[in-house]
């Protein structure tokens, strides 16, 4: 699903360049639940903008869903990550004026779908993530882990191949961090690749393999046992 | 193409966002407003000055005769000289594709009986064209034609204030008046937009008058209007070469001021038009400087807008907005609002200069009022000034990375 192969990225800094990404290679199947984890600054964040097609690499090769993505402008970069990418971010990015349902049927506004389906179909994802009867709550009426839920939902609304999530739970506290994650979890179970981004040693637990960066390099990458569960 | 969702995803930006909304429809309403009302200002500054030289035609010339200061040929100064009949025959023949029209004037002094009515009255004997020179306005009947002329009919033309006097509310057509002890018949009466002086008058046919009055061909006074295809330098030299003629006819010395006056309306009308046109620029330069102003206010606003927006924009793109779509929506809520609140400015401007136009008349201002075309004209600068400075901060708004969009805060 997601395939890297060499992949810098530096930032320019005055007149000298901040080397970011050193180089990465990696391969994440379809229905994987992945975990990149790393201290601030190892780079990670700038993986996932790149996966995400939020930001450009310098060399290297990437291809997401088999296609290899080069020459992108911001154009083709939307239509692609409208099609194949869910977002679900730290500070959650919900439009403030917009109730819960308009938030989740945007994406599906920009797929030029119809008015009464997409509402409907927002609808029903807001079902998923246990949040029908807040549709018309405006974002500063929910709650952190409600505003998350409905951010999940609106990634999940176009039917993506990938969920990126950037520190789905960095800012909420651990019970509705365990309820966020569970729900990922639960979505990763229905065949959804989910691809997070952590640096909390037990969100990181939570998923089926885990990615460690450091300045830019991975250090390892390993499965995760898996203690039996009920 | 009209596309019901965009409209209704912007209907729902800009409801949702009021202050925003208001401040940008603010900044259009009241420029226009201003506009509207200084522009409608001036205008009337100008109707003013028009209605002050609409009394008489304003391409007349007027010849007066007076005494002459200077011997000449032969003849001592201080001769009076006296216009006849044959002095309007010479205009005719003299000058006859360069005049619209031509009468003569007798002036007379009169006492005016009618039944038990008596006044006193300035009398001027014409020829029909005078009608079109001073600007008589027929109310009732007719004015002095040819054939009262040719017949020297006995026949007077009265004016409003003369009919009131001596009629009051009756009917004055057809009625007859005794003008100095000769009985005339009430053919016309008329208005003056001059003023009451003018609606104090009687005219009657020149030659009547010369028959009765005097027995003789003599005229205080020629009247007559140039043609207008004349530029204004044209004229005035028509009317200094009237005035060279007339001098020659007449014996009179080059040099003498005195002897025979010319007043030409294309020498005022020249002052005047310079003054016309000073007042034209200030009221354009008021006009420019509103819009001006209105367009940096419009562009500040938008440029804020776009700003406040930016992560708003950064979540759309990461949810696929592509940067034509982000574009689109930001002019078309531009377009729309500035649209809007134009009109609404052009209409308030409109209805408040309807409403105090009459009582700035003490103020030398007639009739506020703004060309239509010019104040839709100056809406849609805004309008188009507001979708430019929309465009400009949209589109780089449209092209930052969303990751950038997505971090401001």
């Amino acid at each position: 699903m997601i395939k890297i192969e060499k992949l810098h990225k530096s930032y320019p800094i005055g007149k000298d360049a901040l080397h970011v990404l050193k180089g990465l290679d990696l391969h994440i199947k379809e229905g994987e639940f992945v975990a990149i984890m790393g201290s601030s600054g190892s780079g990670k964040s700038t993986l996932l903008n790149i996966v995400g097609l939020l930001d450009i690499h310098d060399e290297g090769n990437y291809y997401l869903n088999g296609q290899l993505i080069e020459n992108l402008d911001e154009t083709k970069a939307a239509v692609l990550r409208n099609k194949f990418l869910g977002f679900v971010f730290q500070s959650f990015n919900l439009i403030n004026y917009k109730n819960a349902l308009e938030n989740v049927a945007l994406p599906l506004y920009y797929q030029g779908m119809g008015r009464k389906e997409r509402n409907e179909r927002a609808l029903q994802f807001l079902d998923k993530v246990g949040l029908k009867d807040r549709a018309d709550h405006l974002p500063s009426e929910l709650s952190g882990g409600e505003k998350q839920r409905v951010a999940v939902a609106r990634a999940l609304v176009t039917n993506p191949k990938v969920i990126l999530a950037d520190e789905p739970t960095g800012a909420l506290d651990s019970t509705t961090s365990a309820s966020v994650m569970e729900l990922l979890k639960e979505i990763n179970r229905e065949g959804m690749t989910v691809f997070v981004i952590t640096h909390e040693e037990d969100i990181a637990n939570e998923t089926d393999r885990i990615v460690r960066l450091k300045d830019g390099i991975i250090i390892s990458d390993e499965k995760v046992l898996k203690k039996a569960t009920v | 193409m009209f596309d019901l969702d965009r409209w209704q995803e912007i209907f729902q930006t800009l409801s949702k966002n009021k202050l925003r909304t208001a401040l940008s429809g603010f900044t259009i309403a009241f420029a226009i407003l201003l506009f509207t009302l200084l522009f409608g200002i001036g205008n009337g500054l100008k109707h003013t000055f028009e209605k002050a030289f609409n009394d008489d035609a304003n391409n007349a010339i007027f010849i007066r005769t007076g005494q002459t200061t200077q011997p000449y040929k032969g003849l001592q100064s201080g001769r009076k000289i006296q216009f006849k009949n044959d002095d309007y025959s010479f205009l005719v023949d003299e000058f006859d594709t360069k005049v619209q029209f031509l009468s003569a004037r007798l002036y007379k002094n009169v006492q005016a009986i009618y039944k038990n009515e008596q006044n006193n009255y300035s009398l001027r004997a014409v020829h029909p064209d005078h009608q079109f020179l001073e600007k008589t306005i027929i109310d009732e009947g007719r004015y002095l034609n040819m054939f009262d002329l040719k017949n020297k009919s006995k026949v007077i033309v009265i004016g409003r204030l003369v009919k009131e006097d001596l009629f009051g509310n009756k009917i004055a057509l057809g009625k007859s008046i005794s003008l100095n002890g000769v009985t005339y018949k009430v053919i016309g009466i008329f208005y003056d937009e001059g003023g009451d002086n003018e609606e104090r008058l009687i005219y009657m046919p020149i030659t009547t008058a010369q028959s009765i009055y005097g027995n003789n061909d003599y005229i205080d006074q020629l009247n007559l209007t140039y043609n207008p295809e004349l530029s204004l330098n044209e004229a005035i030299s028509f009317g200094n070469l009237i005035l060279g003629k007339f001098k020659e006819k007449h014996n009179i010395a080059p040099r003498d001021q005195a002897a025979l006056r010319v007043s030409n309306m294309a020498e005022a009308n020249k002052n005047v038009g310079q003054f016309m046109m000073v007042l034209n620029v200030i009221i354009l330069f008021i006009g420019i400087g509103t819009l001006i102003a209105g367009v940096i206010g419009i562009s500040n606003i938008m440029v804020y807008i776009v700003k406040e927006r930016t992560k708003e924009i950064g979540i759309r793109k990461a949810l696929g907005a592509t940067p034509k779509s982000i574009i689109g929506m930001i002019m078309l809520e531009s377009i729309f609002v500035t649209a809007i609140a134009g009109y609404a400015g052009l209409l308030i401007g409109v209805f408040a200069l309807k409403a105090i136009g009459d009582s700035l008349e003490t103020y030398f201002i007639i009739n506020p009022s703004v060309e239509t075309y010019v104040v839709i004209g100056a809406t849609v600068i805004l309008v188009i000034a507001g979708t430019i400075a929309g465009y400009i901060p949209a589109k780089r708004a449209a092209s930052i990375k969303p990751i950038v969009a997505l971090n401001d805060e």
